[in-house]
């Protein structure tokens, strides 16, 4: 297939301006500045079926369209770079090796909304990213791909890079809009929607990296053309990272739909081994697991992947074979949540730390049979009840995890021990 | 208005309601921790989560407007199990000691474990979680994270309505805790509001704990006397004394709030110098005489006054410290018993008292001052007084709560009235200005009488009698109707009811008033 998303690859140096200018860049600017107004770039972003490539998977075109058309206050738009999501990995290669895309992506959405202010906000440990995308900034603004009357056209926008200091959290788009503003990453009640009181109180779009990714390629080529890729109602080239016990782990773009079983063991080289499959998070931790039999008959497109029992997420595709402790993976997971929890509702703050604990004492061999309903039921009071959706993303994996390896979780009550440790091993844990 | 249903009942609220306020007013309880009406919306503790139809998941009432048609259920099942788990997750961390804790008795997590939960925890006691106890934050406060569900509600009033920002919340998820930065302790006068206002024993009252359980405690309603804002409070109490004064919710006075200076002003009503018999000069003493005597006596002197002065030789000074009817029966018995028109107010605030803020507290430290005005006593008559002293034409005072000595200082007191022959002191307090009297009575203080004060906007508020004064200390308008009756045998009223309504019926302020109608939010003045 053609490469889309990862030119880079075919292209040496696309990160620098006169290379990527030299190969269409900016070329859907200029289109979306002079041929195009504002309501036909999001009808176009519309028609593609572009959806949000963050993990909820919403229709970019959609969402644009929530802004009011007349507003009387400044209309921003924040790019989420907080990429933090376990397993995920795209959007620091987007940073490192196109970025002029993004910026291009992002000048394009200003001008559908009507911002002249665009915020990137990059996950605290993206230093070395933070650099690589200002100096792009930099040749940008020198080149008046932003700035003042860009190209000519009247059309002004500012951009700034934000860096976190490292809270998951500040991925979530109300925490992020809080963050931005200087206070503690605490996600929102909605409603209100950014859409109309985000940043500042003023209408916001936030759209990850990889989404704005795609908006210069749709300009240039049309909503039909992308359409064309993959499932229609889930369109588009994916960035699919792939990681865990498989031959060849890293980033790969594919069409939506792509098969995940291809996906393992074409694309990714097999299991680590020869070993057999045990289990399959397709999407970043935050999500049902597959097992190894539902593993291979999934397709990966938003709609496929939910159909099946998961969510596609951010695409952070986590293999495990059969040599995994089931109890001790889902224990991991959960030090991840407990440990990036806000803290802000009552049910996540306190039931991320209590399945913790639960998982910390079953992983141990000190577990009791009924512990396994109260990690079920904890899961299932956290789902839904809270402000954002981090309880959820501990709720989903604890809840599928549990019933799909329940035999793995009733060896370590009975045994007294990790079954997949020697006893040695275990003692010295 | 929009119409509703919340578990089967119809109720039509206002459309800026939310779903706890609408259920308030179709008499069902949605409970809640971190609403607070007076505080912006949060919605963390997700105690308030229901059931609306036609929604795909559970929703916080307290962020959720009401509107036409929708259907609300707090007590179907799914609402339930999340007003469960709500509670059961609270309860992980918290330290269950309700035994030592203060709040007991008054505790949110108590109430809603017995009224949603009472279920066993599942959670063993040694994993919990451990944070800082007994931390002296400041101002009076001290604060327990163990016991702190993060509702915010301390944070959100330090932030909004002081806008001091002493509290914030550290670290993250369940490690989160309430402090203050590191150096910078609560330093506000309305610090006490987080006692109040925190669902849990997280804050409490350095002065109140270990004190009293409060299951102990009667609540009267009344109005705090620390200045002229007249904060609508409720004094708590047992056996006669004094525990804590709380805010009263009063929208056209103080909302939820007092400020600390009035929390902590009921000590010096409750002191060793409080005044519980008559008392008589002699030989440069003041020694101790029974009611029916103080009366006759000063019935008799103010007869010989009279005759040999004529009525204007005796005058009255009223302290803005006095209820409106100690002061209308004051001026009453004055025109009518002894047909004087010398009245005064004494509306006086200690030097170095705090000023007017943007908040509540008043500069002047009186509760009645526009009472008194109201009754057109004249707030400048004391230098009139004071020239009919020297003219000698005034012998004699009666002064009503009015501490003359310490407000003019004593070599004041004794240049413009060290020529008066004869001074009835009407105090709850043993003050210097008794010292110099020669009859002092003693009345009891606001929180032991029915009636009420005007503040400084011109509304009129009830006060109740939380308890009787001490000893043989009697109701201002009683002791002035005993003196009347002993001067002209005419029955004066001495409940605080008809006298208020006569001062109703004589004063175009009070027009129309009458105290039983007052209400809990008071009634303003006719002009």
């Amino acid at each position: 297939m053609e490469r889309i998303l990862t030119r880079w690859l075919d292209i040496p140096d696309l990160r620098k301006l006169d290379v990527y200018a030299g190969n269409g860049g900016y070329k859907a600017l200029r289109k979306a500045l002079f041929e195009m107004k504002p309501e036909e770039i999001i009808n176009e972003v519309k028609n593609s079926n572009l959806r949000g490539r963050g993990g909820a998977a919403f229709p970019t075109g959609v969402k644009w369209s929530f802004i009011p058309k007349d507003s009387k206050k400044p209309v921003y738009l924040c790019c989420n770079a907080d990429e933090s999501e376990p397993g995920t990995f795209a959007n620091r290669y987007e940073i490192e090796f196109d970025p002029h895309c993004i910026i291009e992506g992002i000048a394009i959405a200003c001008r559908a909304v009507g911002a002249h202010t665009a915020y990137t906000y990059l996950r605290g440990e993206f230093t070395v990213q933070k650099r690589i995308l200002d100096a792009a900034i930099a040749e940008a603004y020198a080149n008046n791909y932003l700035g003042k009357n860009i190209l000519g056209s009247g059309f002004d926008l500012e951009v700034f890079t934000h860096r976190g200091a490292g809270a998951y959290i500040c991925g979530e788009e109300t925490g992020l809009l809080e963050s931005l503003e200087g206070k503690r990453a605490y996600p929102r009640n909605r409603p209100p929607f950014p859409a109309i009181q985000g940043a500042f109180g003023c209408p916001t779009v936030v759209n990850n990296i990889e989404t704005l990714s795609n908006v210069p390629h749709i300009i240039n080529r049309g909503a039909d053309w992308y359409k064309s890729i993959g499932p229609e109602k889930s369109p588009g080239p994916k960035l699919f990272c792939l990681s865990g016990h498989i031959n060849k782990p890293g980033l790969y773009e594919l069409p939506m739909g792509f098969p995940l079983k291809d996906l393992i063991y074409d694309v990714g080289g097999g299991i680590l081994d020869g070993k057999a499959l045990k289990g399959v998070i397709p999407g970043g931790s935050s999500f049902p697991i597959f097992t190894a039999e539902e593993a291979v008959k999934v397709n990966m497109d938003f709609d496929s992947v939910r159909a099946a029992g998961s969510l596609m997420g951010t695409a952070g595709v986590m293999v495990m074979h059969e040599d995994t402790c089931m109890v001790d993976a889902l224990k991991t997971i959960a030090h991840f949540y407990h440990h990036e929890s806000c803290g802000q509702c009552t049910p996540c703050r306190e039931g991320c730390g209590w399945i913790e604990k639960l998982l910390i004492e079953l992983e141990a061999g000190r577990g009791k049979m009924e512990d396994l309903k109260t990690l079920v039921d904890a899961a299932t009071n956290m789902e839904g009840n809270t402000i954002c959706v981090l309880a959820d993303s501990l709720s989903m994996p604890v809840k599928s995890f549990v019933p799909k390896y329940r035999d793995e979780f009733e060896a370590h009550i009975k045994l007294g021990r990790c079954p997949f440790k020697t006893s040695s091993a275990q003692q010295a844990a | 208005m929009p119409k509703l249903t919340i578990d089967g009942k119809e109720v039509e609220a206002g459309a800026d309601l939310n779903l706890i306020q609408a259920a308030e007013l179709a008499g069902v309880e949605i409970p809640h921790y971190c609403y607070h009406p007076g505080l912006t919306i949060v919605g963390n503790c997700r105690m308030c989560l229901v059931e609306i139809e036609k929604a795909p998941k559970l929703q916080i009432a307290c962020n959720t407007r009401v509107a036409e048609g929708m259907v609300v259920h707090t007590k179907s099942d799914k609402a339930k199990t999340a007003q469960k788990a709500v509670l059961e997750f609270l309860l992980i961390n918290h330290p269950i000691d309700c035994p030592i804790c203060d709040q007991a008795g008054e505790c949110k997590l108590q109430d809603y474990y017995m009224d949603y939960d009472q279920q066993p925890s599942r959670f063993p006691l040694a994993e919990k979680n451990h944070k800082g106890k007994a931390i002296d934050i400041g101002s009076g406060v001290m604060l327990d994270q163990e016991r702190c569900i993060l509702c915010a509600r301390c944070t959100r009033f330090f932030d909004e309505v002081t806008k001091t920002s002493e509290l914030a919340i550290f670290e993250r998820g369940d490690h989160n805790r309430i402090d203050i930065n590191p150096g910078q302790p609560v330093n506000n006068k309305y610090a006490g509001n987080v006692v109040d206002i925190c669902p849990v024993g997280a804050l409490t009252e350095k002065e109140f704990r270990f004190r009293m359980r409060v299951w102990y405690l009667h609540r009267t309603a009344s109005v705090c006397g620390g200045c002229e804002r007249g904060c609508a409070i409720d004094i708590h109490h047992h056996r006669g004394r004094i525990y804590r004064f709380k805010p009263r919710f009063n929208p056209g006075v103080n909302s939820y709030w007092m400020c600390d200076e009035g929390r902590h002003s009921f000590p010096a009503l409750q002191n060793e110098t409080r005044l519980t018999s008559p008392l008589v000069q002699a030989k440069d003493q003041l020694v101790m005489e029974p009611w029916g005597e103080a009366i006759r006596r000063a019935a008799s002197i103010i007869a010989d006054y009279k005759r040999q002065y004529g009525p204007n030789s005796i005058a009255a000074v009223v302290d803005a410290q006095s209820s409106n009817e100690e002061a209308f029966a004051l001026k009453q018995l004055m025109k009518t018993a002894i047909g004087s028109d010398r009245i005064a107010t004494l509306s006086w605030s200690p030097p170095g008292a705090s000023g007017d803020d943007d908040l509540l507290i008043r500069a002047n430290k009186n509760p009645n001052a526009r009472g008194l005005a109201a009754l057109a006593i004249p707030a400048d008559g004391l230098d009139g007084l004071a020239a009919a002293v020297a003219s000698g034409e005034l012998k004699m005072l009666i002064a009503m709560r009015a501490d003359l000595v310490r407000a003019l200082g004593e070599e004041e007191f004794v240049r413009r009235f060290g020529a008066l022959d004869y001074m009835l002191v009407l105090s709850a307090d043993a003050n210097e200005t008794c010292q110099m009297a020669n009859q002092v009575w003693p009345i009891a203080a606001y929180p032991e009488i029915d009636g009420s004060f005007t503040n400084f906007k011109g509304r009129v508020q009830r006060i109740n009698a939380a308890f009787p004064p001490p000893g043989a200390a009697l109701a201002g308008i009683e002791a002035i109707a005993r003196l009347g009756h002993a001067l002209d045998g005419v029955d004066r009223p001495s409940s605080a009811n008809a006298v208020f309504a006569s001062m109703a019926a004589a004063e175009p302020a009070f027009k129309g008033l009458s105290l039983a109608a007052l209400g809990e939010h008071g009634a303003d003045l006719a002009s």
